[in-house]
């Protein structure tokens, strides 16, 4: 079975992410990168499918030069090659962009299952696995909390509001996983030295047969005019329990449709 | 080559790109499995096994020894900073992982070869744990005088006496004893590596320690335990000095550990500092606030500077024993220091158990006594001085 696993480097979860004053886009220079938590889960599942089923695992990743550390864990954790679309002028590329991009890439390299986090921890849109699979004209299978192949089907559980549907598809098909679904691995010292000689495939956007003017910040669809900083916390709402404070706490829950 | 590696505020130089991975994921693993159940485990005196289990399984345990073996054939400029992370997490198991490679040492450097297939695997493969025994109760600082006993019983040995203050003692796999099979003196000493399982071996009740109380320390009592005496290390008599050159090692691991415990206190000092305010300012940006953290954190490079450069020393090859000791001695310091220091800057909160520093003050302390007080570094190091 081939695998591919699509994984984004973003800036450390727990770090102060900040804006570029020059062109809003994210300053990715201010922190930490670290592979988005969502892909890890998406890696860890590639994994599991290639221990059961055989099979070769390859890690998609488009970013700057430093993203090259992401797709080194990547591989240190078990997967076998890395494709790493470099290049300037995808800076400020939005999520059409970005799944033109990745799309372009995973077109003819002859894909049973491509995997991706359900969404990214900096820009957060969750739209680029859909956007991929619409392009690719594949099944869209988004939001699994189970994977299961059976010869050339493909089964999930998607996670909804109230439960889990469970979706069919033929492959190949797009899977997007969400945290449930396992529990990453770490890379051994054993992973790392082993990572050091697999292929990494590094491209430029001419390489990859992508056209400049669907890329970058020009591109974009919108346009980032104006930014502030998040408000401080508001107080929160008080209830005082006049022998009705069950019912406001559950009024209160409805309207956040926490219930 | 040089990759430059900077997380949270530190900034090495590494020699090689799987060192920086290497880094990446012993911090990785330090903030997410370490550092949250530190407070927990330590205020419970919880020894927590699994992270040893865990820390084996990634390949962590054994860094410097042999490939061959199931080592990680890193130099010590590299194994010793990755203990140097492990600690700033949690102490405790970074002293543990030193004194696993303490007790590692004397096989993987004096074994013959046949010892070495038969049980360096074993002891290098993750699943098992180390302890290291030199000291007894009457024989601390002046370890050649110790008084356990090996009698000949033709292919072994029976060993009786006291080993105190055995760091992993009760839950070890194994134990390096030093024993006494000739006379009086360092000269009159072997090594044995022996299993937990040996019958005539057992572990007192763990002692009551001011800190570092996820490490538990208890004596090791021996009654006419047999021993083979294929399971001695070296020649007979030799135990002295194969005691003696795990130790140099051992020390560069408890300069790490040091080093990582201050910066622990400096960073939770320089966040502390960042968000109390005082005078209508936080009280990082008073004079004498400030002062007193560029003190720490200079302390805090110096140390890491000087075990890097004794480490650096003895993976060229060169006699790095003076400069091992020197390491041991200011890093150990200048974590006591430090920990006071950022009690200090946390004021009366940080003489409270609400906030970790006063556990690092009290872990401090333990490192200015194990593997040689400073008072025998400084004998170590005043030995050499005149010297060639
Ligand atoms: C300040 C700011 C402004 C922005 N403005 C706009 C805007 O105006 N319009 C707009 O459309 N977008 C905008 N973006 C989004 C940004 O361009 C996204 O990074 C990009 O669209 C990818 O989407 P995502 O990260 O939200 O992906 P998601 O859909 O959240 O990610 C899901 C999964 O897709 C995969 N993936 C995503 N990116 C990559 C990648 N680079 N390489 C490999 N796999 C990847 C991963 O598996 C990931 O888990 C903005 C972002 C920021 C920070
Ligand atoms: C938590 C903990 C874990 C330990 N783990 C281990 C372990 O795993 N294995 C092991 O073998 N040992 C271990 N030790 C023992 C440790 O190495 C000894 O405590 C240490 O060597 C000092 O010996 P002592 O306690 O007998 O002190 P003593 O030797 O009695 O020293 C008392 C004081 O006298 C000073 N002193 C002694 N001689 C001199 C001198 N010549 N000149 C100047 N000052 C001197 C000392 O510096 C000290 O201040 C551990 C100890 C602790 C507390």
């Amino acid at each position: 079975m081939k695998i591919a696993v699509c994984v984004k480097q973003v800036p450390d979860t727990w770090a102060e992410k900040k804006l570029r004053s020059d062109d809003s886009t994210l300053d990715r220079e201010a922190a930490d990168g670290v592979m988005n938590e969502l892909d890890e889960y998406a890696v860890e599942e590639a994994l599991k499918l290639q221990e059961a089923h055989g099979g070769e695992i390859t890690i998609i990743t488009m970013g700057p030069e430093r993203a090259g550390e992401t797709v080194r864990k990547a591989l240190s954790m078990g997967a076998d090659a890395a494709v790493h679309l470099v290049d300037d002028s995808l800076h400020g590329s939005d999520a059409l962009a970005t799944s033109y991009a990745l799309a372009t890439i995973l077109t003819g390299r002859d894909f049973d299952l491509v995997f991706f986090g359900s969404e990214s921890t900096d820009a957060r849109m969750s739209v680029v696995p859909a956007m991929v699979a619409e392009r690719l004209g594949v099944a869209q299978l988004t939001f699994a909390q189970k994977v299961d192949v059976d010869g050339t089907s493909v089964t999930i559980q998607r996670v909804t509001d109230y439960g889990f549907e469970t979706v069919v598809a033929n492959m190949p098909a797009v899977v997007s996983v969400v945290e449930k679904i396992n529990e990453p691995r770490y890379p051994s010292f054993k992973g790392i030295m082993a990572a050091k000689k697999k292929p990494v495939e590094t491209l430029s956007t001419v390489d990859a047969g992508l056209e400049g003017s669907q890329l970058g910040l020009a591109a974009a669809w919108t346009v980032v005019e104006d930014f502030a900083a998040r408000p401080p916390k508001a107080a929160g709402t008080i209830v005082t329990d006049e022998g009705d404070g069950g019912v406001k706490l559950a009024e209160f829950l409805a309207t956040q449709k926490f219930i | 080559m040089t990759i430059a590696w900077q997380t949270s505020g530190v900034l090495r130089r590494l020699p090689t790109p799987e060192a920086a991975s290497l880094l990446d994921l012993t911090h990785e693993v330090a903030t997410k499995e370490l550092r949250p159940r530190a407070d927990e485990a330590e205020a419970a005196a919880y020894f927590p096994r699994e992270i040893f289990t865990m820390l084996g399984e990634l390949g962590l345990m054994s860094l410097p020894y042999a490939e061959q073996f199931g080592g990680g054939d890193q130099p010590y400029e590299v194994s010793l900073q990755v203990l140097e992370e492990l600690s700033r997490a949690w102490m405790s198991v970074a002293v543990g992982v030193s004194v696993h490679n303490l007790a590692c040492f004397p096989l993987a450097n004096f074994g013959t070869d046949d010892q070495q297939r038969q049980w360096l695997p074993d002891l290098l493969g993750g699943g098992l744990l180390g302890a290291y025994c030199l000291s007894e109760p009457e024989s601390g600082s002046d370890a050649a005088a110790l008084s356990t006993r090996a009698v000949d019983a033709g292919d072994d040995y029976l060993v009786s006496g006291t080993k105190a203050w055995i760091t992993h003692g009760g839950v070890a796999d194994f134990y390096n004893l030093m024993v006494r099979t000739g006379d009086e003196g360092a000269k009159g000493i072997s090594c044995l590596l022996v299993n937990a399982d040996t019958s005539g071996l057992t572990a007192a009740a763990p002692e009551h320690k001011m800190g570092g109380n996820s490490s538990p320390t208890a004596q090791i009592h021996l009654v006419d335990a047999r021993v083979s005496k294929s399971r001695r290390i070296a020649a007979e008599g030799a135990g002295f000095t194969v005691a003696l050159a795990a130790l140099d090692a051992g020390r560069l691991g408890i300069a790490a550990c040091a080093v990582g415990l201050a910066q622990a206190a400096l960073d939770a000092a320089v966040q502390y500092s960042g968000v109390r305010v005082q005078f209508g300012r936080p009280i990082r940006d008073l004079q004498g606030v400030s002062f007193m953290l560029a003190d720490m954190a200079t302390s805090i490079e110096a140390a890491r500077a000087l075990y890097l450069e004794a480490a650096r020393r003895k993976d060229a090859g060169l006699n790095f024993t003076s400069i091992a000791a020197m390491a041991k001695l200011m890093a150990t310091d200048s974590a006591m220091k430090v920990t006071t220091d950022a009690i200090q800057v946390f004021g009366g909160a940080g003489y409270t158990r609400d906030f970790p520093v006063e556990r690092f003050f009290r872990e401090a302390k333990v490192l200015q006594i194990v593997e040689g007080t400073n008072q025998v570094q400084r004998m170590v190091i005043g030995r050499s001085l005149g010297r060639g």
